[in-house]
């Protein structure tokens, strides 16, 4: 009995490694096909509609707009009064400004708008296009001679890519705006000086990097909904299962790749 | 090349088709014609491979050996772009009508037209409301897939199978889950398509009275393999117990419901 458990514990870990494998592989698969549509269509004169595009945009851009707002609003307020906590002590106030500047712009303002967007358009891609796998109608796209990645993910993948890093920008300002508020309003630190201190200190690197790090997170959400909905299974279940699958998945993939770059510019940096 | 060639032009020729879903055995060597302008019906009981058949004529499946000919080219030697350059000429139902819900009923016809005609919006229009007329839904244009009934749903799917004035249409269970009445005016509308249009129709389904009153010709498959061909007449005075079996609809007999083959007692008992 003892003997069976461990050898199922293996074959589980067995199972779920070699499944990451297949996912890992199918996902760059569809990665790669999409950017060889992207190149190639064109080419072949299959453009992508612009008002399938556009669309996109609107529901993945606009549309998050003021949830991913709230969110840097309230992490600009949180960060100015963490530090100044610290910073209070030595005496430091003026710091506040750009610490709030610089960890929104580099990390906070990209991560965060990442994960607002992989709730609200990771999943809608996920489910949508899983509803669309389980009752047949991708079938009938192929049937009609129209490609499900170029009618399907390159307006998700393109709306995504343009509409986060902007998304980000504008979080990284709304973030350091409510740093600005408290700095002035609860630090007593004089508003002029407060901004002067925010972009004194910020490097244009600070700036590139964050959206580096909001193109790969975009790049990363549309694929694992794009994936996990294009190969739904089985009814009303199989699309939960998915949409919850590319939520989890692109969480800790975003994580992970913000891990990853940020050790790769650290390390370029130097 | 083809022996039959005199007499009637062949547009669907499956050789000895074979097809595994991991160890089962789902087709297992289908061999068939289909003529140009006949109405052919595959029938069979649920899972003997029916839409599973169907799904590697148009090409969304592939056989594991064996070979098809569509309109007298090898799928098997097709890259992406010839299989999509023979797609525009066939249409097909789904079961589940597959229309594309985020879109109009007018939209759902006209998008092959769209997409694959440099015809002017004002031309797919009139085409557009031509094929509704021939469904019976004219006016309808503008309603959402979702403000349709069962049956509406599925003389759309008609109309956008037509859009494109298709040499071959699939229909896949045309009829299933639809009340008697209706059933019968989509047999008709089968019927008066193929008669007024000249097209080919393959009907794959297991309603027997609709077999009875649209097929030129019918295979009975089961177990992944054909069992008989022949005319309505043919089969009807079939000497093949199973043939008949199935199309009287009794429980017993040659067919048995239970698949599994092994000793009942035994499996209850350990």
């Amino acid at each position: 009995m003892g003997v069976t458990v461990i050898v199922n514990f293996f074959a589980k870990i067995g199972s779920v490694v070699l499944g990451a494998w297949k996912g890992t592989v199918e996902v760059l698969g569809l990665l790669f096909d999409t950017i060889w549509w992207l190149i190639f269509g064109p080419l072949k004169n299959k453009f992508v509609k612009s008002d399938s595009i556009f669309h996109q945009m609107v529901f993945a851009g606009v549309g998050s707009l003021v949830i991913a707002m709230f969110v840097a609003f309230f992490t600009g307020i949180v960060i100015a009064m963490q530090s100044a906590y610290q910073l209070s002590r030595f005496g430091a106030n003026i710091y506040v400004a750009p610490m709030v500047a610089i960890s929104l712009a580099r990390e906070l303002g990209p991560v965060l708008t990442a994960l607002v967007v992989t709730g609200r358009v990771g999943a809608a891609i996920a489910a949508e296009l899983g509803t669309m796998k389980v009752s047949e109608q991708i079938e009938a796209l192929e049937t009609m001679a129209l490609n499900p990645i170029r009618f399907l993910v390159i307006p998700r993948f393109l709306a995504l890519l343009v509409m986060l890093p902007c998304l980000t920008i504008l979080a990284d300002l709304v973030g350091i705006f409510g740093g600005f508020l408290v700095g002035v309003f609860s630090l007593d630190l004089d508003p002029y000086r407060y901004i002067t201190f925010s972009f004194k200190y910020m490097a244009w690197k600070d700036v590139w990097t964050g959206l580096v790090k909001s193109g790969t997170f975009a790049l990363i959400i549309s694929m694992i909904g794009c994936y996990m909905g294009l190969n739904t299974k089985g009814g009303a279940e199989g699309v939960g299962k998915s949409t919850t699958l590319s939520v989890v998945t692109s969480f800790i993939l975003i994580i992970l790749f913000d891990c990853i770059l940020t050790g790769v510019f650290y390390f370029a940096g130097k | 090349m083809n022996p039959k060639e005199s007499e009637k032009e062949v547009v669907i020729k499956a050789d000895n088709v074979v097809k595994k879903f991991g160890g089962r055995t789902v087709l297992n060597g289908i061999s068939l014609e289909i003529y140009k302008g006949e109405t052919f019906v595959i029938m069979g009981g649920s899972g003997c491979g029916k839409s599973t058949f169907l799904r590697h004529i148009i090409g969304s499946l592939k056989p594991d050996s064996g070979k098809i000919y569509l309109l007298g080219k090898d799928l098997s030697t097709l890259n992406d772009d010839e299989m999509d350059h023979l797609r525009r000429k066939i249409g097909m139902s789904f079961q589940s009508s597959a229309l594309f819900d985020s879109m109009t009923v007018g939209e759902n016809v006209a998008l092959g037209l769209k997409e694959h005609t440099k015809l002017d919006k004002s031309v797919r229009d009139i085409v557009v409301k031509m094929k509704l007329e021939l469904v019976g839904l004219r006016g309808f244009e503008d309603l959402m897939p979702s403000q349709l009934s069962g049956g509406m749903k599925k003389r759309v799917g008609l109309a956008r199978a037509i859009a494109m004035d298709p040499e071959i249409v699939f229909y896949d269970e045309p009829t299933a889950g639809l009340d008697p009445i209706v059933a019968g005016v989509i047999d008709k509308l089968i019927l008066d398509l193929s008669k007024k249009l000249n097209i080919t129709s393959v009907v794959v389904t297991h309603d027997m009275k609709s077999v009875f009153s649209i097929a030129d010709r019918v295979a009975m498959l089961y177990e992944g393999r054909v069992l008989e061909v022949g005319t309505p007449d043919e089969i009807r005075h079939s000497k093949n117990e199973m043939v008949q079996q199935f199309i009287n609809g009794s429980p017993d007999g040659p067919i048995k419901f239970f698949q599994q083959k092994d000793d009942y007692l035994e499996t209850l008992v350990a």
